[in-house]
């Protein structure tokens, strides 16, 4: 079905669109715009230091009935843009939608105005007419680029940012793969949107039956299985409540490629290759593992970290994990990205040959949240009740201690906050379903349908407590202060917000320019929510200050707390939320730089 | 005594100022339910009964149009409106008020409801309302329902609803205390999650003296019926 990706697309109006990049070269060796015989649909690369990015509507079958999305130039994904570290780019973007639009690039630093976000950033790119971006480029690595704008990068508003380091990278490779996950449906956003207020568990075919039941009062006595209901029935929230929306509405996609064809990544035996991994979805975090082969993953949220070998990982909205996977045999295999509710999937081969595929492994089962997802307190004390068979593992952080606890004012840099966990009055009413009474640190927690991986499957799962940066922690101060925020939604009315408050009613957050400030962030919902603040890093704290990794976007497991470093040092209106985009309204606060 | 029709304009203007103030994380939404819209006593009567909910608002503040009735051979043989401001009070409740019309059988009766509408822990639905009518009448309802999922598909939802009168109104044939009951059970499938075509049976009882006027009048008190519905919402 390649070629019904591009049916309206001509040569001609695509090449006018890339007109003043410098070079139009593609990943893989395979002509993209020519013949229907493309084995590798990877998408198309720009590269130099002036683009034109046109945005238009353009028709798409991803599911067998077509479909009208957004583009960026035409390719969806959009074009990956390849740059180079020290230099300045230039990013024409045209609208030519009948609604505004914007393009924000994630996980770049740069000047505020040139963030993309209309309202804090600027106005917003208006119908018909052009913003000219331009900034400095500080950083490289692996990062994304979508629209902030409504829902449109649901529909098709997002593309891969590589960006070539000046310095000779700690690593070599042999290939170099950007693997951009994403989730499309032929539903307009808006209508997905609208059925969630309507019916919060609309898209949800895992609810709890009669035969559940049965099941566990066979398995551990009609009494117990009863007691083990109570929290769950009194608190009237459903422990199968792991995506808004699911498989029922999305096709999940690889590089643009919908699991039946399965995108395609070649190498000869014995190469390198770099996979880059970016999770450009609105609502879906994936679970990654390429059977037959181990990863390394050497650098999250395009930084460097310290190389950490793993069978799988989680890759939570926004997020990006680079890794280096060496085949040793003329095989192929099958690279596995299904959807944390085993609902779906996103397939891709890496392949010495484009005939030759491998086994698509079965979904695994699909995850039950347990008390601790609830915040009823961790350390494994309900794991005797927990049903779904996966029992927690004991949380704590990569140091075996925790010196940061009664030593500073609010715990030491690199160690997590130990500020009391405290609910605002704001937080309590009609809008808020829930707040974790007991929320823990639990970094070396991989998540709800992870847990225990290596004795069920042999395989190792990637933690938050395995990232460490390369390079040393630049920033040493101590925190001067410490925010706690605490994200709080009501699911049932589908209601998101931050401490009990949405973005509408909301004031911005205050920093103070130069200060190094905690943030510690309390999920007090039984969802994942994937956080990210603009402009600066977020300097995650797992237990090792002289190597703090950085990241721009922090998953938040249910029930839990994560803390992180912020060294304020950049001026102006920023954006802090919840990657998730159905959550994003709510969930999000803008953050002033002063 | 309080005139309930001269409370209608003022209780309107009350519900435009939320409803229109409509910012992006809330837009106004309207959802159209048919609960029931079923055929009873098939073959022989074929009544017709509906029950159809409307709600227009945003996450907090709704408007609510709830209707029920009765059809039988060409004409409506009960019928009732009610128009109710909904605020939520809590994560799974709120509380609802306004007006609530019995406009079949007649002569028709006006009632000034206050109601509150939620889930109670181990997922009871709740509808239940107080209904202060002209001439010192009192009327309360309870309604629970409750959802039992064989498949993700196939459910089945038992129902009670029980309504109580602190006068007896011989016009419209009611007693005072509890005046009738009904509970319903209903299994139904979800072609897809808008419409659910389903089967079931309901019964009613009237009692005290409410059934004693239906004796005199040599109707039945206690009736069972086998049915046949669909539900649909949008
Ligand atoms: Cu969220």
């Amino acid at each position: 079905m390649n070629t019904c990706r591009q049916p309206v697309l001509s040569r001609r109006r695509f090449v006018t669109g890339l007109s003043s990049a410098t070079a139009l070269s593609i990943l893989g060796s395979t002509p993209l715009l020519l013949g229907s015989k493309r084995y590798s649909d990877a998408p198309p690369v720009m590269q130099g230091k002036l683009f034109d990015l046109n945005i238009a509507y353009q028709e798409m079958n991803f599911t067998g009935s077509p479909s009208i999305a957004t583009t960026i130039s035409g390719a969806l994904p959009a074009p990956i843009l390849r740059w180079k570290e020290g230099e300045r780019v230039t990013l024409r973007v045209h609208n030519n939608l009948d609604q505004t639009t914007s393009i924000h690039w994630h996980g770049i630093i740069l000047p505020t105005d040139m963030d993309g976000v209309p309202g804090l950033s600027f106005g917003g790119i208006p119908p018909g007419e052009s913003f000219e971006y331009q900034f400095d480029l500080l950083q490289s690595g692996t990062y994304w680029y979508h629209s902030h704008s409504g829902f449109q990068e649901q529909t098709g508003m997002y593309g891969a940012i590589i960006i070539d380091p000046i310095e000779p990278e700690p690593f070599s490779y042999d290939r170099d793969y950007v693997v951009l996950l994403s989730d499309w449906s032929d539903e307009s956003p808006s209508n997905i949107y609208n059925k969630l207020k309507k019916l919060s568990h609309y898209y949800n075919f895992r609810e709890r039956t009669l035969a559940d039941f049965f099941e566990e009062a066979d398995e551990h006595g009609v009494a117990n299985a009863w007691n083990n209901r109570r929290m769950w029935n009194q608190m009237r929230m459903s422990d199968r409540d792991i995506s808004d929306v699911t498989g029922y509405t999305y096709t999940f996609l690889m590089n643009g490629q919908a699991p039946a064809d399965g995108w395609i990544g070649l190498f000869d035996r014995g190469q390198k290759v770099r996979l880059r991994f970016i999770n450009a979805a609105a609502m879906t975090f994936f679970d990654v593992r390429i059977p037959g082969l181990r990863m390394t993953v050497i650098a999250a949220d395009g930084q460097n970290i310290q190389p950490i070998s793993i069978d799988e990982f989680r890759i939570g909205v926004a997020e990006t994990y680079d890794v280096i996977v060496e085949p040793e045999s003329d095989t192929a295999y099958t690279i596995f990205a299904q959807s944390i509710d085993r609902t779906g999937y996103a397939r891709g081969t890496l392949t010495p040959h484009p005939n030759l595929k491998a086994d698509i492994p079965a979904l695994d089962p699909a995850p039950i949240l347990t008390h601790a997802d609830m915040g009823m307190g961790g350390q494994g004390a309900h794991e005797g009740h927990d049903m779904s068979g996966s029992g927690m593992p004991t949380f704590k952080m990569k140091g075996s201690e925790m010196p940061g606890a009664g030593m500073m004012g609010t715990g030491q840099a690199g160690f997590g906050s130990s500020t009391p966990v405290k609910h605002s009055t704001t937080e309590f009413g009609p809008h808020v379903d829930m707040r974790a009474d007991n929320p823990n640190y639990r970094l070396d927690d991989p998540g709800v349908g992870l847990r225990n991986h290596l004795q069920r499957y042999d395989r190792t799962v990637l933690t938050y407590a395995d990232l460490q940066n390369l390079y040393k922690t630049q920033d040493t101060r101590e925190p001067q202060r410490e925010i706690q925020l605490h994200l709080t939604g009501n699911m049932s009315r589908y209601m998101w917000s931050i401490n009990g408050t949405k973005f509408a009613d909301a004031e911005p957050l205050h920093l103070s320019y130069g200060e190094r400030v905690r943030i510690t962030l309390v999920n007090d919902t039984m969802m994942n929510h994937p956080i990210h603040l603009h402009g600066m890093w977020s300097e995650l704290e797992t237990g090792d200050d002289h190597y703090i990794a950085r990241k721009h976007t922090v998953i938040v497991q249910p029930g839990a707390k994560i803390s992180y470093l912020v060294t304020a040092d950049a001026i102006g209106r920023w954006a802090y939320h919840c990657h998730l985009l159905y959550h994003m309204p709510g969930m999000f606060r803008e953050v002033i730089v002063s | 005594m309080i005139n309930v029709k001269t409370l209608f304009p003022l209780f309107f203007s009350l519900i435009v100022l939320p409803v229109i103030a409509g910012v992006k994380d809330d837009p106004v939404l309207a959802k159209m339910m048919v609960n029931q819209l079923e055929i009873r006593d098939i073959g022989d009567d074929n009544i017709t009964v509906w029950d159809a909910q409307l709600w227009a608002g945003q996450d907090l503040q709704k408007l609510w149009l709830k209707s029920e009735g009765e059809y039988t051979n060409g004409a409506t043989e009960e019928s009732e409106l009610q128009v109710l401001y909904s605020q939520a009070v809590a994560p799974y409740w709120d509380v609802q008020f306004g007006w609530r019309g019995d406009l079949k059988p007649s002569p028709d009766r006006h009632w000034l409801a206050l109601g509150v509408q939620g889930l109670t822990p181990y997922y009871f639905e709740i509808d239940t309302a107080l209904f202060v009518g002209n001439h010192g009448r009192v009327a309360a309802r309870i309604e629970a329902e409750y959802e039992l999922l064989f498949t993700q598909q196939l459910i089945l939802s038992p129902e009670l609803e029980m309504n109580f009168f602190s006068k007896d109104d011989v016009e419209t044939e009611t007693g005072s205390g509890l005046s009738d009951l009904e509970a319903g059970l209903r299994l139904r499938y979800e072609i897809r999650r808008e419409i659910a075509p389903y089967i079931g049976v309901n019964w009613s009882r009237k009692v005290g003296k409410t059934a004693d006027f239906a004796r005199d009048e040599g109707n039945s008190v206690d009736i069972t019926e086998i049915l046949i519905g669909i539900r649909a919402w949008f």
